[in-house]
Protein backbone atom coordinates (compact mmCIF):
# COMPACT_ATOMS: atom_id res chain seq x y z
CA UNK A 1 0.00 0.00 0.00
CA UNK A 2 3.51 2.40 0.39
CA UNK A 3 3.33 2.81 -3.24
CA UNK A 4 -0.51 4.19 -3.27
CA UNK A 5 0.25 6.95 -0.78
CA UNK A 6 2.91 8.24 -2.05
CA UNK A 7 0.73 8.88 -5.10
CA UNK A 8 -1.76 10.53 -3.27
CA UNK A 9 0.34 12.73 -1.80
CA UNK A 10 2.08 13.09 -4.82
CA UNK A 11 -1.26 14.12 -6.27
CA UNK A 12 -2.47 16.56 -3.59
CA UNK A 13 0.93 18.82 -4.11
CA UNK A 14 -0.21 19.00 -7.72
CA UNK A 15 -3.33 19.85 -6.75
CA UNK A 16 -2.29 22.62 -4.63
CA UNK A 17 0.33 24.41 -7.25
CA UNK A 18 -2.97 23.60 -10.15
CA UNK A 19 -4.89 26.57 -7.08
CA UNK A 20 -2.22 28.84 -7.12
CA UNK A 21 -1.96 28.85 -10.90
CA UNK A 22 -5.24 29.08 -11.64
CA UNK A 23 -5.29 32.01 -9.04
CA UNK A 24 -2.13 33.41 -10.83
CA UNK A 25 -4.28 33.36 -14.14
CA UNK A 26 -7.24 35.06 -13.04
CA UNK A 27 -5.45 37.97 -11.56
CA UNK A 28 -3.27 38.42 -14.60
CA UNK A 29 -6.35 38.47 -16.60
CA UNK A 30 -7.67 41.48 -14.35
CA UNK A 31 -4.66 43.24 -14.79
CA UNK A 32 -4.39 42.71 -18.43
CA UNK A 33 -7.66 44.44 -18.85
CA UNK A 34 -6.07 47.67 -16.99
CA UNK A 35 -3.15 47.50 -18.61
CA UNK A 36 -4.71 47.29 -22.12
CA UNK A 37 -6.46 50.46 -21.07
CA UNK A 38 -3.74 51.91 -20.09
CA UNK A 39 -2.09 50.64 -23.64
CA UNK A 40 -5.36 52.31 -25.71
CA UNK A 41 -5.00 55.62 -23.34
CA UNK A 42 -1.13 56.25 -24.35
CA UNK A 43 -2.03 55.52 -27.94
CA UNK A 44 -3.62 59.25 -28.94
CA UNK A 45 -0.33 61.01 -27.27
CA UNK A 46 1.98 59.16 -28.99
CA UNK A 47 -0.06 59.23 -32.64
CA UNK A 48 -0.19 63.00 -32.56
CA UNK A 49 3.23 63.75 -31.50
CA UNK A 50 4.12 61.05 -34.52
CA UNK A 51 2.45 63.53 -36.76
CA UNK A 52 4.39 66.66 -35.56
CA UNK A 53 7.53 65.21 -35.57
CA UNK A 54 6.75 63.53 -39.08
CA UNK A 55 5.11 67.73 -40.01
CA UNK A 56 8.98 68.93 -38.53
CA UNK A 57 10.64 66.39 -41.22
CA UNK A 58 8.75 67.24 -43.83
CA UNK A 59 9.19 71.23 -43.21
CA UNK A 60 11.85 73.11 -44.26
CA UNK A 61 13.31 74.09 -40.65
CA UNK A 62 15.68 76.90 -40.04
CA UNK A 63 17.83 74.37 -37.67
CA UNK A 64 18.11 71.09 -37.84
CA UNK A 65 18.26 69.13 -35.08
CA UNK A 66 20.84 66.71 -34.31
CA UNK A 67 18.41 63.43 -34.02
CA UNK A 68 17.22 64.34 -37.51
CA UNK A 69 20.82 64.08 -38.87
CA UNK A 70 21.87 60.34 -40.25
CA UNK A 71 25.03 59.59 -38.88
CA UNK A 72 26.70 56.85 -41.83
CA UNK A 73 30.01 55.89 -39.42
CA UNK A 74 28.59 53.66 -36.43
CA UNK A 75 30.67 53.01 -33.60
CA UNK A 76 28.06 52.13 -31.14
CA UNK A 77 25.14 51.41 -31.14
CA UNK A 78 22.72 51.28 -27.85
CA UNK A 79 19.34 49.15 -27.16
CA UNK A 80 17.03 50.77 -24.67
CA UNK A 81 15.30 47.07 -23.82
CA UNK A 82 11.86 46.70 -21.91
CA UNK A 83 11.31 43.41 -20.17
CA UNK A 84 8.94 42.60 -17.59
CA UNK A 85 9.91 42.78 -13.91
CA UNK A 86 8.70 39.04 -12.76
CA UNK A 87 8.93 36.33 -14.47
CA UNK A 88 6.33 33.18 -15.11
CA UNK A 89 4.85 34.79 -18.49
CA UNK A 90 5.96 32.05 -20.74
CA UNK A 91 8.78 32.69 -23.39
CA UNK A 92 8.15 36.45 -23.22
CA UNK A 93 11.43 37.60 -22.24
CA UNK A 94 13.81 35.07 -23.87
CA UNK A 95 11.87 35.57 -27.16
CA UNK A 96 12.44 38.96 -25.99
CA UNK A 97 16.35 38.73 -25.45
CA UNK A 98 16.90 36.55 -28.31
CA UNK A 99 15.69 38.92 -30.84
CA UNK A 100 17.59 41.55 -29.08
CA UNK A 101 21.06 39.43 -28.95
CA UNK A 102 19.91 38.65 -32.67
CA UNK A 103 20.26 42.25 -33.86
CA UNK A 104 22.95 42.87 -31.81
CA UNK A 105 24.71 39.82 -33.33
CA UNK A 106 24.35 41.84 -36.76
CA UNK A 107 26.21 44.79 -35.31
CA UNK A 108 28.99 42.61 -33.29
CA UNK A 109 29.79 41.03 -36.51
CA UNK A 110 31.00 44.68 -37.81
CA UNK A 111 32.61 45.25 -34.79
CA UNK A 112 30.23 47.35 -33.49
CA UNK A 113 30.20 47.79 -29.55
CA UNK A 114 26.99 48.33 -28.10
CA UNK A 115 25.66 49.68 -24.78
CA UNK A 116 22.38 48.41 -23.30
CA UNK A 117 19.81 50.04 -21.45
CA UNK A 118 17.65 47.63 -19.26
CA UNK A 119 14.07 48.64 -18.30
CA UNK A 120 12.61 45.60 -15.95
CA UNK A 121 14.23 43.15 -13.72
CA UNK A 122 14.46 40.43 -16.12
CA UNK A 123 16.46 42.90 -18.71
CA UNK A 124 19.13 44.56 -16.02
CA UNK A 125 19.88 40.59 -14.68
CA UNK A 126 19.97 39.46 -18.54
CA UNK A 127 22.39 41.85 -19.44
CA UNK A 128 24.39 41.71 -16.76
CA UNK A 129 25.98 38.30 -17.87
CA UNK A 130 25.25 38.92 -21.50
CA UNK A 131 28.36 41.40 -21.81
CA UNK A 132 28.18 44.43 -23.34
CA UNK A 133 27.76 48.01 -21.31
CA UNK A 134 24.66 47.66 -19.14
CA UNK A 135 24.68 52.02 -18.68
CA UNK A 136 20.93 52.38 -17.37
CA UNK A 137 19.00 50.74 -15.63
CA UNK A 138 15.64 51.22 -13.90
CA UNK A 139 13.42 48.52 -12.19
CA UNK A 140 9.97 48.19 -10.34
CA UNK A 141 7.75 50.55 -12.69
CA UNK A 142 4.99 48.50 -11.76
CA UNK A 143 1.88 47.97 -13.04
CA UNK A 144 1.06 51.81 -13.63
CA UNK A 145 4.22 53.11 -14.97
CA UNK A 146 4.65 56.58 -15.04
CA UNK A 147 6.92 58.97 -17.88
CA UNK A 148 8.79 60.55 -15.16
CA UNK A 149 9.44 56.74 -13.94
CA UNK A 150 11.73 56.60 -17.68
CA UNK A 151 12.98 60.29 -18.01
CA UNK A 152 16.60 59.48 -15.76
CA UNK A 153 17.37 56.12 -18.23
CA UNK A 154 16.15 57.33 -21.35
CA UNK A 155 18.29 60.89 -20.72
CA UNK A 156 21.39 58.54 -19.87
CA UNK A 157 20.62 57.59 -23.48
CA UNK A 158 20.29 60.23 -25.22
CA UNK A 159 23.44 62.02 -23.42
CA UNK A 160 25.31 59.55 -24.71
CA UNK A 161 23.89 60.49 -28.42
CA UNK A 162 24.42 63.77 -27.95
CA UNK A 163 28.19 63.33 -27.11
CA UNK A 164 28.61 60.57 -29.99
CA UNK A 165 29.05 58.26 -27.91
CA UNK A 166 26.20 56.21 -29.54
CA UNK A 167 25.39 56.66 -33.26
CA UNK A 168 21.79 54.54 -33.34
CA UNK A 169 19.38 54.06 -30.65
CA UNK A 170 17.09 51.39 -30.39
CA UNK A 171 14.00 50.46 -28.32
CA UNK A 172 13.42 46.81 -27.97
CA UNK A 173 10.15 45.64 -26.56
CA UNK A 174 6.96 43.13 -26.97
CA UNK A 175 4.64 44.36 -29.21
CA UNK A 176 0.58 43.03 -28.54
CA UNK A 177 -0.99 41.83 -31.41
CA UNK A 178 -3.43 40.25 -29.29
CA UNK A 179 -3.83 38.16 -26.13
CA UNK A 180 -2.69 35.07 -27.60
CA UNK A 181 -0.07 36.33 -29.54
CA UNK A 182 3.46 38.85 -28.28
CA UNK A 183 6.01 39.99 -30.83
CA UNK A 184 9.30 41.30 -30.21
CA UNK A 185 9.89 43.93 -31.93
CA UNK A 186 13.44 46.18 -32.30
CA UNK A 187 12.17 49.71 -33.44
CA UNK A 188 14.97 52.63 -34.65
CA UNK A 189 14.49 55.99 -32.20
CA UNK A 190 18.12 57.16 -33.37
CA UNK A 191 18.66 59.55 -35.73
CA UNK A 192 14.73 59.76 -36.67
CA UNK A 193 14.12 57.56 -39.28
CA UNK A 194 12.40 59.13 -42.40
CA UNK A 195 9.37 56.46 -42.01
CA UNK A 196 8.15 57.85 -38.51
CA UNK A 197 4.81 59.09 -39.70
CA UNK A 198 3.94 56.76 -42.38
CA UNK A 199 0.15 57.20 -41.97
CA UNK A 200 0.58 60.67 -42.97
CA UNK A 201 3.56 60.44 -45.73
CA UNK A 202 1.03 60.03 -48.81
CA UNK A 203 -0.87 62.86 -47.79
CA UNK A 204 2.33 64.87 -47.47
CA UNK A 205 4.33 64.41 -50.06
CA UNK A 206 2.10 66.28 -52.17
CA UNK A 207 2.79 68.97 -50.42
CA UNK A 208 5.95 71.66 -51.34
CA UNK A 209 8.84 71.19 -48.53
CA UNK A 210 8.97 75.23 -48.84
CA UNK A 211 7.27 75.85 -45.79
CA UNK A 212 8.30 76.16 -42.23
CA UNK A 213 7.21 76.82 -38.68
CA UNK A 214 6.97 79.99 -37.06
CA UNK A 215 9.06 79.18 -33.76
CA UNK A 216 8.23 80.33 -30.33
CA UNK A 217 10.97 80.85 -28.85
CA UNK A 218 13.25 79.86 -31.25
CA UNK A 219 14.13 76.71 -33.41
CA UNK A 220 16.91 75.55 -30.86
CA UNK A 221 15.08 75.31 -27.88
CA UNK A 222 11.86 74.02 -28.87
CA UNK A 223 13.51 71.35 -30.55
CA UNK A 224 15.40 69.96 -28.76
CA UNK A 225 12.76 69.38 -26.05
CA UNK A 226 10.15 68.15 -28.48
CA UNK A 227 12.22 65.63 -29.70
CA UNK A 228 13.35 64.48 -26.29
CA UNK A 229 9.49 64.36 -24.84
CA UNK A 230 8.88 62.72 -28.41
CA UNK A 231 12.01 59.87 -27.55
CA UNK A 232 10.36 59.55 -24.22
CA UNK A 233 6.95 59.21 -25.19
CA UNK A 234 7.97 56.08 -27.80
CA UNK A 235 9.67 54.91 -24.69
CA UNK A 236 6.99 55.58 -22.37
CA UNK A 237 4.65 53.59 -25.07
CA UNK A 238 7.05 50.89 -25.37
CA UNK A 239 6.74 50.15 -21.87
CA UNK A 240 3.03 50.23 -21.22
CA UNK A 241 3.09 47.85 -24.26
CA UNK A 242 5.12 45.80 -22.98
CA UNK A 243 3.07 45.58 -19.65
CA UNK A 244 -0.02 44.81 -21.44
CA UNK A 245 2.09 41.83 -22.90
CA UNK A 246 3.49 40.88 -19.80
CA UNK A 247 0.05 40.49 -18.47
CA UNK A 248 -1.27 38.62 -21.46
CA UNK A 249 1.50 36.15 -21.76
CA UNK A 250 1.17 35.38 -17.92
CA UNK A 251 -2.66 34.31 -18.15
CA UNK A 252 -2.12 31.93 -21.15
CA UNK A 253 1.51 30.47 -19.02
CA UNK A 254 -1.18 29.94 -16.31
CA UNK A 255 -3.52 28.61 -18.44
CA UNK A 256 -1.63 26.16 -19.88
CA UNK A 257 0.19 24.88 -16.23
CA UNK A 258 -3.05 24.77 -14.94
CA UNK A 259 -4.33 22.67 -17.71
CA UNK A 260 -0.73 20.42 -17.89
CA UNK A 261 -1.95 19.99 -13.73
CA UNK A 262 -5.15 18.81 -14.31
CA UNK A 263 -3.79 15.88 -17.05
CA UNK A 264 -1.24 15.36 -14.41
CA UNK A 265 -3.67 14.72 -11.65
CA UNK A 266 -5.71 12.46 -13.90
CA UNK A 267 -3.31 10.19 -15.20
CA UNK A 268 -1.85 9.73 -11.09
CA UNK A 269 -5.66 9.09 -10.22
CA UNK A 270 -5.72 6.42 -12.50
CA UNK A 271 -1.93 4.90 -11.45
CA UNK A 272 -3.14 5.03 -8.00
CA UNK A 273 -6.36 3.24 -8.78
CA UNK A 274 -4.53 0.56 -10.51
CA UNK A 275 -1.96 0.40 -7.62
CA UNK A 276 -4.58 0.30 -4.89
CA UNK A 277 -6.72 -2.55 -7.11
CA UNK A 278 -3.31 -4.07 -7.12
CA UNK A 279 -3.40 -4.42 -3.29
CA UNK A 280 -5.91 -5.44 -2.71
CA UNK A 281 -6.11 -8.47 -5.69
CA UNK A 282 -2.65 -9.54 -3.85
CA UNK A 283 -4.24 -9.42 -0.45
CA UNK A 284 -7.50 -11.41 -1.66
CA UNK A 285 -5.15 -14.00 -3.20
CA UNK A 286 -3.12 -14.04 0.17
CA UNK A 287 -6.58 -15.08 1.82
CA UNK A 288 -7.58 -17.72 -0.59
CA UNK A 289 -4.07 -19.30 -0.68
CA UNK A 290 -4.07 -19.52 3.45
CA UNK A 291 -7.51 -20.39 3.41
CA UNK A 292 -6.95 -23.50 0.98
CA UNK A 293 -3.38 -24.27 3.23
CA UNK A 294 -5.57 -25.49 6.29
CA UNK B 1 -15.58 74.92 -42.88
CA UNK B 2 -13.11 78.22 -43.77
CA UNK B 3 -14.00 79.37 -39.57
CA UNK B 4 -13.45 76.44 -37.93
CA UNK B 5 -10.28 74.11 -36.94
CA UNK B 6 -9.73 71.21 -35.77
CA UNK B 7 -8.00 71.03 -32.17
CA UNK B 8 -6.88 68.27 -30.31
CA UNK B 9 -5.62 68.35 -26.61
CA UNK B 10 -3.98 64.93 -25.55
CA UNK B 11 -1.98 64.20 -22.95
CA UNK B 12 0.48 61.08 -22.24
CA UNK B 13 -2.18 59.21 -20.80
CA UNK B 14 -4.83 59.89 -22.22
CA UNK B 15 -6.83 62.25 -25.36
CA UNK B 16 -8.42 64.98 -23.55
CA UNK B 17 -10.86 66.87 -25.97
CA UNK B 18 -11.23 66.55 -29.90
CA UNK B 19 -13.03 68.36 -32.06
CA UNK B 20 -13.98 71.55 -34.74
CA UNK B 21 -13.18 74.88 -32.70
CA UNK B 22 -13.52 78.19 -33.84
CA UNK B 23 -10.32 79.36 -31.31
CA UNK B 24 -8.16 78.34 -29.19
CA UNK B 25 -6.51 80.52 -26.77
CA UNK B 26 -3.36 78.68 -25.11
CA UNK B 27 -0.51 80.37 -22.82
CA UNK B 28 2.46 80.22 -25.01
CA UNK B 29 5.87 80.69 -23.51
CA UNK B 30 6.06 84.20 -25.68
CA UNK B 31 2.58 85.34 -24.32
CA UNK B 32 -0.81 84.51 -24.61
CA UNK B 33 -1.96 82.90 -28.16
CA UNK B 34 -5.29 83.05 -29.44
CA UNK B 35 -5.19 80.96 -32.86
CA UNK B 36 -7.85 81.40 -35.18
CA UNK B 37 -8.59 78.96 -38.11
CA UNK B 38 -6.07 79.25 -41.19
CA UNK B 39 -3.17 80.50 -39.00
CA UNK B 40 0.04 79.94 -40.03
CA UNK B 41 2.19 76.40 -39.23
CA UNK B 42 3.48 77.38 -35.40
CA UNK B 43 5.06 75.38 -33.18
CA UNK B 44 5.48 76.36 -29.76
CA UNK B 45 6.02 75.08 -25.93
CA UNK B 46 3.13 75.82 -23.54
CA UNK B 47 3.72 77.74 -19.81
CA UNK B 48 1.09 76.13 -17.34
CA UNK B 49 -2.18 77.66 -17.42
CA UNK B 50 -5.49 77.23 -18.90
CA UNK B 51 -6.21 76.15 -22.56
CA UNK B 52 -10.08 77.93 -23.66
CA UNK B 53 -11.66 76.33 -26.77
CA UNK B 54 -14.21 78.36 -28.30
CA UNK B 55 -16.82 76.08 -29.94
CA UNK B 56 -19.17 76.51 -32.87
CA UNK B 57 -22.13 78.64 -31.06
CA UNK B 58 -20.40 80.44 -28.71
CA UNK B 59 -20.06 77.50 -26.31
CA UNK B 60 -16.07 77.72 -24.51
CA UNK B 61 -14.52 74.94 -22.83
CA UNK B 62 -11.60 75.25 -20.27
CA UNK B 63 -8.60 72.93 -19.68
CA UNK B 64 -5.68 73.05 -17.59
CA UNK B 65 -2.23 72.23 -18.78
CA UNK B 66 0.89 72.19 -17.15
CA UNK B 67 3.22 72.47 -19.93
CA UNK B 68 3.19 71.25 -23.09
CA UNK B 69 3.61 72.03 -27.01
CA UNK B 70 1.37 73.55 -29.44
CA UNK B 71 1.25 72.72 -32.84
CA UNK B 72 -0.75 74.78 -35.32
CA UNK B 73 -1.56 73.87 -39.25
CA UNK B 74 -3.95 76.00 -40.79
CA UNK B 75 -6.80 72.94 -40.52
CA UNK B 76 -5.45 71.47 -37.44
CA UNK B 77 -4.10 72.56 -33.77
CA UNK B 78 -2.47 69.85 -31.66
CA UNK B 79 -2.06 70.84 -28.41
CA UNK B 80 0.98 67.71 -26.67
CA UNK B 81 0.08 68.41 -22.51
CA UNK B 82 2.23 66.96 -19.79
CA UNK B 83 -0.74 66.82 -18.07
CA UNK B 84 -4.21 68.35 -19.11
CA UNK B 85 -7.62 68.21 -17.04
CA UNK B 86 -10.65 69.72 -17.41
CA UNK B 87 -10.69 72.86 -16.06
CA UNK B 88 -13.53 72.28 -13.92
CA UNK B 89 -11.95 69.30 -12.44
CA UNK B 90 -9.54 71.77 -10.99
CA UNK B 91 -9.13 72.05 -6.90
CA UNK B 92 -8.72 75.28 -5.73
CA UNK B 93 -8.01 74.03 -2.47
CA UNK B 94 -5.44 71.90 -3.59
CA UNK B 95 -4.00 74.47 -6.03
CA UNK B 96 -3.73 76.98 -3.13
CA UNK B 97 -2.12 74.14 -1.01
CA UNK B 98 0.44 73.39 -3.63
CA UNK B 99 1.16 76.50 -4.01
CA UNK B 100 1.73 77.22 0.08
CA UNK B 101 3.97 74.51 -0.02
CA UNK B 102 6.11 75.35 -2.91
CA UNK B 103 6.39 78.58 -1.29
CA UNK B 104 7.09 76.93 2.00
CA UNK B 105 9.60 74.92 0.14
CA UNK B 106 11.34 78.26 -1.62
CA UNK B 107 11.66 80.05 2.03
CA UNK B 108 13.11 76.97 3.93
CA UNK B 109 16.42 77.35 3.05
CA UNK B 110 17.33 73.42 4.27
CA UNK B 111 20.01 71.71 2.86
CA UNK B 112 18.21 69.73 0.29
CA UNK B 113 16.15 72.52 -1.40
CA UNK B 114 15.56 71.56 -5.08
CA UNK B 115 14.72 75.24 -5.90
CA UNK B 116 14.31 74.62 -9.44
CA UNK B 117 11.62 72.01 -8.94
CA UNK B 118 9.86 74.31 -5.92
CA UNK B 119 9.49 77.01 -8.74
CA UNK B 120 8.36 74.89 -11.37
CA UNK B 121 5.58 73.83 -8.33
CA UNK B 122 4.94 77.12 -7.73
CA UNK B 123 4.56 78.34 -11.73
CA UNK B 124 1.89 75.27 -11.96
CA UNK B 125 0.28 76.01 -8.89
CA UNK B 126 0.29 80.25 -9.77
CA UNK B 127 -1.42 78.90 -13.58
CA UNK B 128 -4.30 76.68 -11.62
CA UNK B 129 -5.56 79.40 -9.81
CA UNK B 130 -5.53 81.85 -12.67
CA UNK B 131 -7.30 79.22 -14.57
CA UNK B 132 -10.19 78.95 -11.43
CA UNK B 133 -10.04 82.81 -11.74
CA UNK B 134 -10.70 82.97 -14.68
CA UNK B 135 -13.58 81.01 -14.42
CA UNK B 136 -15.28 82.56 -11.92
CA UNK B 137 -14.83 85.86 -13.59
CA UNK B 138 -17.02 84.01 -16.44
CA UNK B 139 -19.30 82.61 -14.02
CA UNK B 140 -20.21 85.62 -12.49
Amino acid sequence: MAAAKEIRSQIGSIKNTQKITSAMEMVAASKMRKAQDLMKASHPYAREIRNVVAHLADANPEYRHAYTLPRDEVKRVGYIVVSSDRGLCGGLNTNLFKATVKDAGAWRDQDVEMDFCALGGKASHFFNKYGGRLVAAKSGLGEAPRVEDLIGSVKVMLEAYDEGQLDRLYVVHNEFVNTMTQKPVVRQLLPLSTDVGDDETNQENARPRSWDYLYEPDAKALLDSLLVRFIESQVYQAVVENGACEQAARMIAMKSATDNAGDLVDDLEMVYNKARQAAITQEISEIVGGAAAV
Amino acid sequence: MANSVNCNIVSAEASIYSGSVEQVIAAGSAGDLGILPGHTPLLTSLKPGPVRVKIEGGDEENFFVSGGFMEVQPDVVTILADSAIRAHDLDEKAAEESRREALHSLNEKSAELDYTRASAELAEAVAKLRTIQQLRNRLG
